[in-house]
């Protein structure tokens, strides 16, 4: 579904994050990607939604392509990226709001996305979150919220950035179960090696550039 | 979030289309404005006051409101009067205050303070969500709504990042004073202020792309055009009318 081949990538100060990269994510595929701070985890992640562009190599997304912005904003209403920061991605006054955006976005009728809305909170157990303030919620609770805005859209593919880091035991159980459960393919980007152990099946190391299987 | 404590309440304008208030708030504001004629002005100020007691607001924080507009309006009242040509009221030292000069801060005062309760009770009785749906929905062009929606949204992200860094300053025993150190300790936090804000409006850019934003806002939770709001709508607009009519209308 995803193949990056070959990708170079430097940072506008020059440095060098990736040299010749590749990776391949096949249907059914839940890859962990583990590597230090500043070692391009959530660049590599941004490249794949045309948020940043490469300086080399190719990038193929759901069997075409993909190069100019056009091609980037058929991937990004089909491939899911949640944001390390959820305070990046929630900015609706309410929860249900927020989680209507994406499918507004994608035109779905008004009915369906009322439908959609309640069904996706009701799955990562948000009932009665409706009408929450988004800013008054907590860290765990905003972190369950942005997933919930992901799902919304029905992804083919998730990518998820530090989707645990911060989380307190229970909460971390909690994504974990949903991820286990509800998600099929998948790439997570975190540096909590036992995390990524137990709901990954191949795990690679973000190292000088490359990725390396582990 | 920026608090909205005025969009919290139970009276009529609350539960108002936010498309008739923005029309009526809009008309209102423009004919008074522009108006000279002092029974229109008082009239105007009649209107005004209907409107706050109806919104039953916080007598305070209305108070606190009309503070802020009055403090500005307060400077012309010491300039205006003195500048302004026309025929002198009376003589201090050498300086004479003209007639028209007070006439024409008079009629500053009275048309801000109006301007502004009637916004109060009609704007900010909405949400900013509530009045960016209304504006989307009277065909106001995207571009400006979009102006609208994001400059909220991101005074509100600077607003954050603020309190943030000078959390963190004082948590390390930061105390301004008048001293370099404050000087430049504040210099310092206005740049990383600017920095992180525009960072991080980037990301929330980025997140809302990443959910196949393309520029239009798709409204969720709809309001509605009931019948309250038609009469309110044909009550307040026969109003306005009426004070335009008085303004340029034939002679009475």
């Amino acid at each position: 579904m995803i193949k990056l081949k070959n990708i170079s990538f430097e940072y506008p100060n020059g440095r060098k994050v990736f040299k010749n990269l590749s990776l391949h994510v096949r249907k059914g595929d839940r890859i962990g990607i583990i590597g230090p701070n500043g070692s391009g985890k959530t660049t590599l992640l941004h490249l794949i939604v045309g948020l940043i562009k490469p300086a080399g190599g190719d990038i193929t997304i759901l069997g075409k392509s993909r190069e100019s912005e056009k091609d980037y904003r058929e991937v990004r209403k089909r491939v899911g990226l949640l944001f390390q920061d959820p305070e990046d991605q929630l900015f609706c006054p309410t929860v249900a709001e927020d989680v209507a955006f994406g499918p507004l976005n994608l035109r779905k009728p008004k009915d369906e996305v009322r439908r959609v809305v309640e069904q996706t909170l009701n799955e990562l157990g948000l009932e009665g979150f409706e009408n929450r303030v988004t800013y008054n919620l907590s860290g765990g609770e905003k972190k369950l919220v942005s997933l919930a805005t992901i799902f919304a859209m029905d992804p083919e593919v998730l990518l998820l950035d530090e989707p645990t880091t911060g989380l307190d035991e229970m909460a971390t159980q909690i994504i974990e179960d949903i991820l286990l459960q509800k998600a099929h393919t998948y790439v997570i980007v975190s540096h909590q090696r036992e995390v990524l152990e137990k709901i990954t099946h191949d795990i690679y190391k973000m190292d000088k550039g490359t990725l390396r299987k582990l | 979030m920026i608090q909205e404590p005025f969009a919290q309440g139970k009276s009529i304008f609350h539960r108002m289309d936010p498309r008739v208030k923005i029309l009526v708030a809009g008309g209102f504001s423009v004919i008074l404005a522009v108006s000279t004629k002092p029974p229109v002005l008082l009239m105007g100020v009649l209107f005004a006051f209907l409107l706050i007691i109806l919104a039953q607001l916080g007598i305070r924080q209305v108070f606190y409101r009309l503070l802020v507009i009055n403090t500005f309006v307060a400077f012309l009242w010491v300039f205006l009067p003195f500048t302004f040509p026309g025929t002198p009221l009376f003589t201090i030292d050498g300086l004479s205050i003209s007639k028209q000069g007070i006439t024409t801060c008079l009629e500053i005062t009275v048309k801000s303070n109006a301007i502004v309760l009637v916004s109060m009770a009609l704007l900010s009785t909405s949400t900013v969500f509530g009045l960016v749906h209304g504006l989307h929905h009277l065909k106001v062009p995207n571009k400006l709504v979009h102006l609208f929606f994001f400059s909220f949204r991101y005074i509100h992200v600077i607003h954050t990042e603020y309190h943030k860094i000078t959390n963190a300053m004082k948590a390390r025993g930061f105390e301004p004073g008048t001293s370099l150190h404050t000087y430049k300790t504040y210099a310092y936090l206005l740049g990383t202020l600017f920095i992180k804000s525009s960072e991080r409006s980037k990301r929330v850019y980025q997140a809302m792309i990443c959910r196949g934003f393309d520029g239009t806002f798709w409204v969720f939770q709809h309001f509605s055009f009931r019948k309250r709001d038609l009469l309110a709508l044909v009550f307040m607009g026969t109003y306005v009318l009426f004070l335009a009519l008085m303004q340029w209308g034939a002679r009475y």
